[in-house]
């Protein structure tokens, strides 16, 4: 499965396109699940990038497992959670992160 | 310390504005991002994993308590408190929003700062010996050249766009602290018998996926031909460095490639058009900028002695860092101090907002108002008076910043890794910290010696891994970290790239495999005299793969 990320323009925040808008935690990331809804998130974020939202637009590859997102690659767990050596900073930090 | 005059205020004033309407208009949607990318690098703003991150410019290393105040102001106000000194004698900033960076900018330019060509095909920061002008061994401080080199290359119109990006480091000793051989052009201040100075001349060195020691062209390059030279080389490698793969572009692939004798004629020859023509340094022009590095009235202090000796018997931790930490100064009566941004389980070069007003204090009380970035990312007080050390020291234990650690296993040199960079294939940070935590013991530590680890977390080599004693690559197989060894590396004046000694090692088994190499040196070393560097050198890899690999032999 794949879910659409990008980092916003004007302060370069992580975010993921979730139900119409970008949030910036993974977890309720619209999830497509064949090639037609990967398209259609990436005419999404062509679209935003092209409005100048969001920058460096990709389509990642998750699983879910218990209802929770996980990205396949270290990389974008790294980016859904914030540095792994400070856990006081990224979205981690925050009051509302699991 | 060089002061801007009227016309850098003005140059980089307007490159403020100029940026700031470049951020202004892209936030407004009238320029597109693959407009404003190459002008927000030329700004030295990069897209990292979290946030935009900024990357300024710390000239030959050099800064004044009111600069790293400012660096602590920017880190407090505007990022998270906190930032990260990086192996270019920079600081980078993490979390900053591109609509704050013009704000940072305006800051920065009131303490004649900027974060100009910290990016981009272009000449980048020049860096220097971070004991310039203090160091006991020094023909001459080269800064001078460092600064000259930095004017002349600013915004240069033939040089901005280069094949690929241009590092230059300066060194005015024979014992190289700037690691100038592992540079595009790395330049040796030295003496002549005539007692004239003038540069050896290194070229094409370089580390990343193709590490290559850089080859010296000259020996000996009278002062004045400084720029003529370095122009020659750079139309040399303008001309004909490659343009059709990123990989191949550095100029230590065109000196391999063409081979030395040859890219040596070729430079001579466009020197020969260029020599004692208009880029000849006027010994006026060289006499005017070394005037601003004139070093400082250090007035005598001979109580340093009696007060030194005094406070070892005092305190134990006092002089194990002044062992491992403090340096002779040209002047008998001083010292250079190294301020390890080391700590154990630190993360290597980050300081927060208050440890750099510490330090700006420290600097501005007992120092010439002076502080150093090293290449190896810690902070240097160039110049203290020997009686001054131990108030440096208790303050410095105060902050959390008197890890006695120099020249040890434990002073890491790390790149940020995949915890922040977009590049990045494994995370470097936590395997110094994991590495800085097992050898924890001081005494430990001092028993093993003098060992430069380094650590990348990818090919481009930001981390110096190649030439790290011990250097690790962290690389990604089948989406997980793997960490590649490599033995024997340095970045001295004999310098050397590392050799891989095996198949990598997960993120598990990286820091028990880095004791086993640590057991093995203690093992075959000669005596405690014989360091890491050497013993390796005189036995080669193959007692390190037998401790590291045999029992899999074995197995299988």
């Amino acid at each position: 499965m794949k879910i659409l990320t990008a980092n916003r323009l004007t302060d370069g925040e992580a975010v993921w396109y979730a139900g119409g808008a970008w949030a910036e935690t993974i977890d309720s990331s619209e999830l497509a699940a064949d090639k037609a809804a990967e398209e259609r998130l990436e005419t999404i974020g062509a679209a935003s990038f092209a409005a100048n939202e969001v920058v460096d637009v990709n389509l990642i590859d998750v699983d879910v497992v218990d209802g929770a997102i996980h990205p396949l690659r270290l990389r974008e767990r790294i980016r859904a959670a914030g540095p792994t050596n400070r856990n006081d900073l990224g979205k981690q930090a925050r009051p509302n992160a699991a | 310390m060089y002061r801007y005059d009227e016309f850098d205020h003005q140059f980089v004033q307007a490159r403020v504005a100029q940026f700031s309407d470049q951020v202004e208009r892209r936030l407004a949607g009238e320029i597109t991002e693959d407009q404003f990318r190459p002008l927000r690098l030329m700004n030295g703003v990069y897209l990292q994993l979290h946030a935009y991150m900024l990357r300024i410019a710390v000239p030959y290393g050099t800064l004044s308590s009111k600069q790293l105040r400012m660096l602590a102001h920017i880190a407090r106000k505007y990022d998270k408190g906190y930032g990260h000194f990086t192996t270019r004698q920079n600081i980078q900033f993490n979390w900053p929003a591109l609509s704050d960076v013009p704000a940072i900018l305006a800051d920065l330019a009131s303490v004649e700062m900027h974060a100009i060509q910290t990016s981009g095909n272009c000449i980048r920061n020049v860096t220097a010996d971070h004991f310039a002008g203090a160091a006991a061994d020094e023909a001459a401080d080269p800064r001078p050249y460092a600064e000259i080199l930095r004017q002349w290359s600013s915004v240069h119109p033939e040089f901005s766009y280069l094949p690929r990006k241009f590092k230059i480091a300066v060194t005015g000793s024979e014992r190289d602290r700037a690691a100038i051989q592992t540079h595009d052009i790395g330049l040796h201040l030295k003496k002549n018998a005539a007692g004239e100075l003038g540069f050896a001349v290194y070229v094409g060195g370089g580390q990343g996926r193709t590490p290559l020691v850089a080859k010296k062209i000259r020996d000996f390059l009278p002062e004045q031909h400084l720029l003529s030279y370095c122009t020659a080389i750079l139309r040399v490698y303008n001309l004909y460095g490659r343009r059709d793969n990123k990989y191949k572009a550095r100029i230590k692939i065109l000196v391999h490639e063409t081979g030395v004798e040859e890219f040596t004629r070729q430079v001579d020859a466009e020197w020969g058009e260029l020599k004692d023509g208009e880029l000849t340094l006027p010994e006026a022009d060289i006499k005017a900028i070394d005037a601003y590095f004139a070093p400082p009235a250090l007035p005598a202090r001979p109580e340093g002695d009696e007060a030194i000796k005094l406070a070892r018997l005092d305190s134990r931790s006092f002089s194990e860092w002044l062992d491992q930490n403090v340096v002779t100064h040209r002047n008998p009566d001083y010292a250079a101090v190294t301020i390890s941004l080391k700590g154990i389980g630190e993360v290597p070069g980050d300081a927060s907002d208050s440890q750099m007003d510490a330090v700006a204090d420290l600097a501005e009380k007992y120092a010439f108002d002076e502080v150093r970035v090293s290449h190896e990312q810690n902070l240097i007080l160039p110049h203290v008076a020997r009686a001054d050390l131990k108030a440096i020291y208790d303050r410095l234990a105060e902050i959390g910043l008197a890890t006695a650690n120099s020249d040890l296993i434990s002073d890491i040199i790390a790149c940020p890794g995949l915890d922040y960079c977009a590049l990045a294939n494994a995370r470097s940070i936590i395997v110094a910290q994991n590495i800085s935590k097992r050898f924890a013991s001081l005494e430990r530590q001092r028993d093993i010696g003098e060992l430069k680890l380094k650590i990348s977390g990818c090919i481009n080599a930001c981390g110096h891994h190649h030439v790290g004693h011990i250097g690790i690559l962290g690389v990604e197989k089948k989406g997980a970290e793997l960490y590649q060894v490599t033995l024997g590396g340095s970045a001295d004046e004999h310098t050397s790239v590392g050799e891989i000694i095996g198949r990598g090692f997960g993120p598990d088994e990286i820091t028990d495999a880095i004791e086993t190499v640590v057991e093995t040196y203690l093992a075959i070393r000669l005596d405690r005299s014989e360091k890491f560097l050497d013993a390796y050198r005189r036995v080669g890899p193959a007692p390190f793969k037998e401790a590291l690999y045999a029992g899999e032999a074995k197995a299988a």
